[in-house]
């Protein structure tokens, strides 16, 4: 029992990432809207990010700033006073590419509109099932 | 489809938290994601580059290569915008006009047209709402200002928190602030759609340039310590002056990116009434 | 910083996201959205992200909002699901 309790406090931050990730997992596949799809995709990415990050963490130490900018000769840096800079670097880059992606979809949700005058998922379907049809037959 | 959502998010969603069991612990100092490159980048980046902020040294200087793609994927999504939404200006089949001193809305049907510059007469949309006086005064004022800690964000991007992407960002949002409080068509009048996408453009042409001027005056693709002899200053210092260089041609592009894809989605592609 | 804080700000950011998800409004949702966003930032300025924290506030709080709601303006605003 007490193996399992210093498991939990160890590891909790993990899995209420997971839940998140799949809150907006869940949206993109169960929601008929257009935009909630586009805000579950939106949800995902940040969770992901938020997984990376907390992977860089460490205990006791300070961002990631150096302290001295202009230091003498026997200024030694310590790796372990710093929190992991490499994470934040690669997490800048996927926001970066989460936002044009935004702007993309959000772009492709507008031309659907224009062309179908709906957003719901279901009715976009059938009104391309009967264009085709017609096409065929 | 719900069911199909449900058992699909469960089952992902145990087999993630049986992979966490393997985890090392949260915040442990002796993670293998802590140590190897990143225990070199944080030891070496004073001494190599002299740029405190560990992260602004290695996005423009150890990675500089993402961080050049990474501009070139942020302008092909202002391009997709543009290509999917932008349609040509057709004469719109009825214009609204309202007569300022007397508040009298005019609808002008197709063909005829009023001069333009009329200091009687002001163009609105179709979707009119009634201009106030104080947010437009109280967003005028405010925009210099945060233009100007736009620039103080991207230039002090070596000490504090901050570099050329985010202040790309708050530049850009006080061209929008402009537009979103006067109309779109003056935001247009001072920053036209051809000056964007030109600046998309300027801003990935000045990284690779730096790079491809690295590599004429005899070292590597963006090592920037090449430009030592051009500068005339230490290796450390030329890399630091080499980042700078590189981070405002990432903000001039982010900047021109956002202005540009805001123009296309609030006008659905006409550019003539907006939001 | 304290364990308290923490899991206060991801019980909210949880709220938020299944918030932004349930809503049948399209503009609260995406207001919504942008609330998620800006816990997402607190929490990783707590974790020492100073950098991404910023990118986040004004990206995720400011750009991102802006463009959805302009999108439901050039859209519908009801949904039925």
């Amino acid at each position: 029992m007490d193996d399992l309790i210093s498991l939990i406090v160890a590891r909790y931050n993990y899995w209420v990432y997971i839940v998140l990730m799949m809150i907006g997992f869940y949206a993109m596949i169960v929601k008929r809207n257009l935009i909630k799809k586009i805000i579950g995709m939106g949800i995902f990415q940040t969770a992901i990010i938020l997984f990376f990050i907390s992977i860089g963490a460490k205990r006791g130490s300070t961002i990631p700033i150096l302290i001295e900018s202009h230091p003498g000769k026997e200024f030694v840096v310590h790796a372990a006073d710093y929190i992991n800079p490499l994470p934040h670097v690669l997490m800048l880059t996927a926001i970066v590419v989460s936002v044009a992606t935004l702007g993309v979809a959000l772009s492709l949700a507008v031309r659907i509109y224009q062309k179908y005058d709906t957003l719901e998922e279901n009715i976009i379907h059938e009104k391309t099932m009967k264009v085709h049809s017609k096409k065929r037959g | 489809m719900k069911t199909v959502g449900l058992s699909a998010i469960l089952i992902v969603g145990i087999l993630l938290v049986y992979g966490t069991l393997d985890f090392p612990d949260w915040g442990d100092p002796s993670s293998p994601a802590n140590r190897y490159v990143s225990q070199d980048y944080i030891e070496n980046a004073l001494h190599d580059i002299s740029v405190p902020n560990m992260v602004t040294a290695i996005l423009a200087d150890y990675r500089g290569y993402d961080t050049l793609f990474e501009t070139v994927v942020i302008f092909t999504a202002s391009l997709v915008c543009f290509f999917i939404l932008r349609t040509k200006r057709k004469a719109p089949e009825a214009r609204f006009y309202r007569h300022i001193p007397t508040g009298i809305t005019l609808k002008i049907e197709k063909g005829g047209r009023l001069p333009e510059g009329s200091f009687e007469f002001e163009r609105i949309d179709s979707i009119w709402i009634p201009h106030d006086l104080i947010v437009r005064t109280g967003c005028r004022m405010v925009v210099p200002f945060v233009q100007l800690f736009a620039l103080y964000v991207v230039a002090h991007g070596h000490i504090s928190p901050g570099g050329g992407f985010q202040g790309g960002v708050i530049f850009g949002a006080a061209f929008i602030l402009y537009a979103l409080s006067h109309d779109l068509r003056e935001g247009l009048s001072r920053f036209n759609e051809k000056t964007a996408i030109l600046l998309c453009s300027t801003g990935v042409f000045i990284y690779a340039g730096v790079g491809v001027l690295c590599m004429l005056l005899g070292k590597n693709f963006l090592d920037y310590g090449a430009l030592a002899s051009l500068l005339g200053v230490e290796s450390a210092l030329a890399r630091s002056h080499g980042i700078l260089a590189v981070e405002i041609g990432v903000g001039i592009s982010v900047m021109a990116v956002m202005v540009s894809i805001y123009y296309n989605l609030s006008s659905a592609g006409k550019q003539d009434e907006g939001l | 910083m304290s364990w308290e804080l923490d899991i206060l700000i991801l019980t909210l950011v949880m709220v938020c996201g299944i918030g932004a998800v349930t809503v049948k409004d399209l503009l609260g949702a995406s207001i919504l959205f942008g609330a998620y966003s800006f816990m997402m930032c607190l929490l990783w300025a707590i974790m020492g992200a100073v950098d991404v924290s910023f990118t986040e506030a004004s990206v995720g709080a400011g750009i991102s909002t802006v463009l959805f709601v302009s999108a439901i303006f050039r859209t519908t605003r009801k949904t039925s699901d």
